[in-house]
């Protein structure tokens, strides 16, 4: 794999910024995009315009069709069995909202519980604290260590005969921690509890397989995965999908509607409502294709090659700190600085083209457990190389200087 | 855009010790600030005399250099004026920010307007501009009293 090959596909990084070479360590709030992707969203508009669904035109056929075709390209890409458990939405956050609250309607009761854990971002627990505020549910929090790992036995022993639903990210946004989901999922198995996973940082570095992991639900986000913005996806098992009620109403998810009855479209449409991101969906194809063309176990070793180099180099910078010491860790480094608050840090390093993000990355419940108000944080994608990292410990080293600190 | 111009040495020395931290005893009025995008948080102790002026001024907070330094410098300047007149610097001090090349108020003396003029810099960097403004939306609230903490993202 040739790094500089493909880094050369991102046009992003022909541009200056701040008149200086881009070293962009923000993938893990969104990707950049390759001009394979760019392309196809701007040639779909120029030459293949049309809305899906019931018009019967050539345009509207060839885009039915390509649509469809990303839907079986994310089937197979996350090696779902059927194509109609790919339900798309405009994000992972709408996706788990989807989940949230058509069960939340159909399985949640007063004096239920649901799980969350300690890492989750806000999107897998704003959700659920809906039902909490209208169904008087219960949320639980599985603890994670000081090393940022879920501590698994806890999570067992939260389970009880009321526990409804478990939602857990499939890797931190902020510690890196890859999490054992499959140990999560036969736990629950066990139980009889369903399990919804938040995949949001784990499809565009890690290889998911869902039929493997046998998770209930899984939801992504596309512009994560070096696509378009406006793409989530949600997968869920058939047989949750069938169950459960629909949650937009509008057009396209109907079968009939009369004055005094209305029934739903078959799967996937049921979730389907309204004109679709339909330009951005079937762009995302290309965006798989983008991850095929490199190769997923390429891409898994070329950041785990920058990622511990990046570990190894930022460990020596003095008064830095990361947060968190996984057992298993993605490209996702949070740290902070001695003296330095992280949104100084974020200025500071954007004056040298050093894209980071600083905050709290909507894991208040993570912060405060590990006592931080907020992080800097380097996440690191396909395109990032030794180099990136080698400015990126610059910059920070110069902080410091600029803040007039020994 | 420059860094010397975001982090001046005033702004650098006040963020490094910042003057007025802590909670004051007898305050009478106090209010908190919370910034959402950063967590950033501000709790500001307010004593009025019976003269209806600053007699003390306060804070408690955990923020970056210019916040830390907007908030450190608000409470020396506004120590002994009345609540009009706080608000009037206040106002001067937001149309710096926003819109204007001075400080506009005659209750400022020139050494202070200089202090003032040092967060002049955030304007280039309009990420930061909340940083700056917290501590003295969060004043304006403990004057006025109000119940609601501020939140950056709820202010004009």
């Amino acid at each position: 794999m040739n790094i500089n090959e493909i880094k050369s596909q991102f046009p992003i990084f022909s541009k200056k910024i701040n008149g200086k070479q881009l070293v962009y360590l923000d993938s893990s709030n969104s990707s950049q995009k390759p001009l394979s992707v760019i392309n196809r969203l701007n040639d779909f508009y120029k030459n293949e315009f049309s809305n899906i669904g019931r018009s019967i035109h050539s345009l509207a056929v060839n885009a039915t069709n390509k649509f469809e075709e990303t839907r079986v390209g994310v089937k197979n890409f996350i090696n779902a069995k059927f194509k109609e458990e790919i339900i798309f939405t405009k994000n992972a956050t709408e996706a788990i909202n989807l989940v949230a609250t058509t069960f939340g309607q159909k399985y949640i009761k007063d004096g239920d519980e649901i799980i969350i854990t300690e890492l989750e971002h806000h999107s897998n627990y704003v959700p659920w604290n809906f039902l909490r505020e209208n169904k008087k549910a219960i949320i639980k929090f599985a603890p994670i260590n000081e090393d940022g790992d879920i501590v698994i036995s806890k999570l067992q022993e939260l389970i009880t005969s009321k526990t409804k639903i478990i939602a857990v990210s499939h890797l931190s946004n902020v510690t890196g921690t890859i999490v054992p989901i499959k140990e999560i999922i036969e736990i629950a198995r066990k139980k009889n509890v369903p399990v919804l996973v938040d995949g949001c940082q784990s499809v565009p570095h890690i290889s998911v397989d869902v039929s493997d992991l046998d998770c209930d639900f899984y939801a992504f986000s596309g512009h994560k995965v070096y696509g378009p913005t406006g793409v989530g996806i949600l997968y869920a098992k058939k047989k949750w999908l069938e169950k459960l009620p629909p949650y937009i109403g509008g057009g396209a998810m109907i079968s009939e509607v009369k004055k005094d009855k209305i029934t739903y479209a078959p799967l996937p449409e049921k979730y389907e409502a309204g004109t679709m991101p339909t330009a951005e969906v079937i762009t995302f194809n290309e965006s798989i294709k983008f991850i095929k063309s490199i190769g997923m176990d390429n891409l898994i070793k070329h950041e785990k090659e920058i990622t511990n180099y990046a570990l190894e180099k930022l460990k020596k910078i003095n008064s830095l700190k990361i947060i968190g010491n996984p057992k298993n860790k993605a490209g996702v480094i949070a740290f902070t600085l001695k003296g330095v608050h992280p949104h100084d840090i974020a200025t500071i390093l954007d004056e040298d083209g050093v894209a980071i993000r600083a905050g709290h990355h909507c894991c208040q419940i993570l912060h405060e457990r590990l006592n931080l108000t907020a992080t800097a944080r380097a996440s690191i994608g396909i395109y990032n190389t030794k180099e990136d990292i080698d400015i990126l410990c610059k910059a920070i080293e110069n902080c410091r200087k600029v803040l007039d600190l020994k | 855009m420059d860094l010397k111009q975001l982090y001046q040495d005033i702004i650098l020395e006040h963020g490094k010790s910042p003057r007025n931290l802590g909670r004051c005893k007898d305050y009478s009025h106090e209010a908190k600030g919370y910034n959402p995008l950063c967590g950033d948080k501000v709790h500001v102790y307010l004593k009025l005399n019976n003269e209806k002026k600053v007699e003390n001024l306060t804070f408690e907070g955990d923020g970056c250099a210019i916040s830390l330094a907007s908030a450190s410098i608000m409470t020396e300047l506004v120590k002994g004026k009345s609540s009009d007149e706080v608000k009037d610097i206040m106002n001067a001090f937001l149309n710096m920010i926003k819109n204007n090349s001075e400080i506009e108020s005659s209750y400022l003396d020139d050494d202070q307007k200089t202090k003032l003029m040092s967060l002049s810099g955030v304007k280039q960097f309009p990420m930061r501009v909340k940083c700056a403004t917290l501590s003295w939306h969060t004043l304006l609230s403990a004057l006025e009293r109000k119940k609601k903490d501020v939140n950056t993202e709820i202010i004009d």
